[in-house]
């Protein structure tokens, strides 16, 4: 079949690779019928995610037709269409049973290597995302085996198309929790998001779904500033205007009630702090370059909430902590526990609340993903979001 | 809580400092450079471990590796784990120590003798083996179960395993202590160096793969999976349609 290979640090390519086939009785494997690049696949583009090798199949946004079940295997049949969660759940771990998906226990069996960079503990497995998250082939090539098949899959029976239910892997679902972790009052609280990008889109419209009253979005990408706009979002350049005097203004002085940083590791920015980061990253002194995070601390209101669904994946240099405690700040962040929201949103899609398909920007075949990973990364021919056909 | 006498190696002298400080950044550097992205990765983070520790002055690897060296040169190695299981079963498993292989993988055969007694044996190098006669000391169903080394014995070795109820139906809290004392002579030499192979690490392994044995009856796996690698994947047939 073929299938997105990282090839090294700024290399993808396209190449025939083996089927994939059941190794446990739990699997399935599923024919892909679209996939998407994610924001996070790009942090593998530009290798700051360690422990890839050459010859690992990208991509954790897919769905498809079960072509394939094991022996064990009770929920899916062959012929269903599903939706994947871009993280591997076991199901039966405690955290599991709490519906902490994305910290499952079981799920990673690379978990050393997790153990050793994060305190001693590993959350679960990912498809497509490196060996410390347990070196699950992905989703970006014409098959996939999909481990824990009845945790994970959920079925589509309705008709939508899969453009409308391919986002439930991962943007939607992750925008969506990043709004739920603000606890937002509604008619009354302000959220900010920072970045425009799908998963800053999903989380400005997830928050207006769960009755913010205003909310401001933050880029200097033109085309995704317009986007978030089309919601009703108010928007803000930061590279035209001061972002921490514009977001006072606009709050009468107060600040959003809540800020979400849809961001993570390679945020842009200027000033000092930027400029040291980006050094600092260059000679892996610090792994992260954390912007918009600074900026989320310094306008959050009191007692507000930062909600943080961009990644994160190390050390982090000069965060403002007086600022959050002297403002008594709270902090939510953490993969998406995907499985836990999919009826939920399934439903205001199905309800035409939202209709996912709207961040779509570029639709191509497999060949087209070297081009189109570079193109979404620097932001060029106003690429905010990839859908991939693996037939086409 | 430790004990001066049991503390992580105590503080390095300043030479060590240094030297620990040299090995921390060669260790760095090496993980930096190639081979295999998963020694890269650990060698990197070995590197930075030891250089925090040259600077801190404490002894690197004792603590790197959850391991505590006494005085005397006993080595403790423990570790933890929650298993949502009653700890009746847990124990059993245990309790049957001719299966303990299973669990503990530096084991290569535990042979029952009686009631009590039982020989052990680990594999060493070359095709050799090594082995020593240990005693059931306590056990006490669903809560511990301990056993040391006979007299005699090439390691002087001791371990227990404490099962108590984790707070909030979460199943059983799973501790493990393991001890041994090297006593010199060739073979003393061989099996410490076998038991001292990561020993942290691999009470870790042991254990995780033992919960997931326990919660799901497999062992998630990527092995074996496509990749653009040569030789990877077992389907080697052309597309499917
Ligand atoms: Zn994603
Ligand atoms: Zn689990």
């Amino acid at each position: 079949m073929k299938a997105v290979v990282w090839q090294g640090t700024n290399k993808i390519g396209v190449e025939t690779v083996p089927d994939p086939s059941i190794l446990l009785a739990t699997d399935a494997v599923v024919r892909v019928t679209s996939t998407a690049i994610c924001g996070s696949d790009l942090h593998l583009l530009d290798g700051y995610i360690p422990s890839m090798e050459k010859g690992d199949i990208l991509g954790h946004e897919f769905m498809g037709e079960v072509v394939e079940v094991g022996k064990a295997v009770k929920k899916l049949k062959v012929g269903d269409r599903v939706v994947v969660p871009f993280n591997l759940a076991c199901g039966v771990c405690d955290p599991c049973q709490r519906g902490l998906f994305s910290a499952c226990d079981n799920s990673n069996p690379n978990h050393r290597m997790a153990e050793a960079m994060y305190g001693g503990v590993s959350g679960g497995g990912l498809f497509g995302y490196s060996h410390i998250y347990g070196g699950y082939a992905g989703g970006q090539a014409q098959y996939v085996r999909v481990p824990f098949a009845d945790v994970g899959p959920f079925k589509i029976e309705s008709d939508l198309r899969d453009d409308q239910v391919l986002f439930l892997t991962d943007i939607f679902p992750t925008g969506y929790q990043a709004a739920e972790n603000c606890n937002i009052v509604p008619g009354r609280d302000v959220v900010a998001v920072f970045g425009a990008g799908p998963v800053g889109q999903f989380a400005a419209r997830s928050a207006q779904m769960l009755g913010a009253a205003h909310v401001i979005v933050i880029d200097r990408v033109p085309e995704r500033l317009k986007m978030a706009e089309a919601s009703g979002a108010q928007t803000i350049n930061y590279e035209q205007e001061d972002v921490l005097l514009a977001l006072r203004e606009a709050t009468g002085g107060r600040g959003p009630d809540h800020v979400i940083d849809a961001v993570g590791l390679e945020a842009h920015g200027h000033g000092p702090g930027a400029l040291l980061d980006t050094a600092q990253q260059k000679l892996r002194l610090t792994f992260d370059r954390i912007t918009a995070l600074r900026w989320a601390i310094m306008s959050c209101a009191k007692g507000g909430t930062v909600s943080m669904p961009g990644v994160y994946g190390g050390l982090v240099n000069e965060l403002p902590m007086g600022a959050a405690f002297a403002k008594g700040l709270t902090f939510r962040m953490g993969q998406t526990h995907t499985h836990r929201y999919l009826p939920e949103l399934l439903g205001r899609i199905e309800s035409g609340e939202i209709d996912p398909s709207f961040v779509i920007t570029h639709r191509a075949g497999l060949s087209e993903a070297p081009d189109l990973y570079k193109a979404f990364r620097d932001k060029k021919h106003g690429c905010i979001k990839v859908v991939l056909n693996p037939w086409a | 809580m430790t004990t001066n006498s049991e503390q992580a190696g105590a503080q390095m002298t300043p030479a060590e400092r240094v030297a620990y400080g040299a090995l921390g950044a060669g260790l760095a550097v090496l993980g930096l450079r190639g081979g295999h992205p998963v020694q890269r990765l650990l060698l990197s983070a070995a590197g930075v471990v030891v250089a925090a520790q040259a600077i801190t002055g404490r002894h690197p690897v004792a603590t790197a590796l959850k391991i505590n060296q006494g005085a005397d040169g006993e080595v403790r190695v423990s570790d933890a784990v929650t298993i949502g299981q009653g700890p009746e079963g847990l124990y059993a498993r245990w309790r049957d120590l001719a299966s303990l292989p299973a669990l503990m993988t530096h084991l290569e055969k535990v042979e029952v003798l009686d009631e009590k007694r039982s020989r052990w044996t680990v594999k060493a190098p070359a095709g050799t083996h090594v082995s020593w006669e240990a005693e059931i000391m306590a056990e006490e169903p669903g809560r511990r179960l301990a056993w040391a080394s006979l007299p005699g014995a090439a390691v002087e070795n001791s371990g227990e395993v404490l099962f108590r109820p984790a707070p909030g139906n979460r199943g059983t809290e799973l501790v493990v202590h393991l001890t041994y004392k090297p006593l010199g002579g060739a073979a003393g030499a061989v099996v410490a160096r076998i038991l001292g192979q990561e020993p942290g690490q691999q009470l870790r392994d042991d254990l995780m793969r033992f919960k997931r044995e326990q919660e799901l009856g497999y062992a998630p796996t990527a092995r074996g999976q496509s990749s653009g690698r040569a030789g990877a994947g077992k389907g080697t047939q052309e597309g499917r349609v």
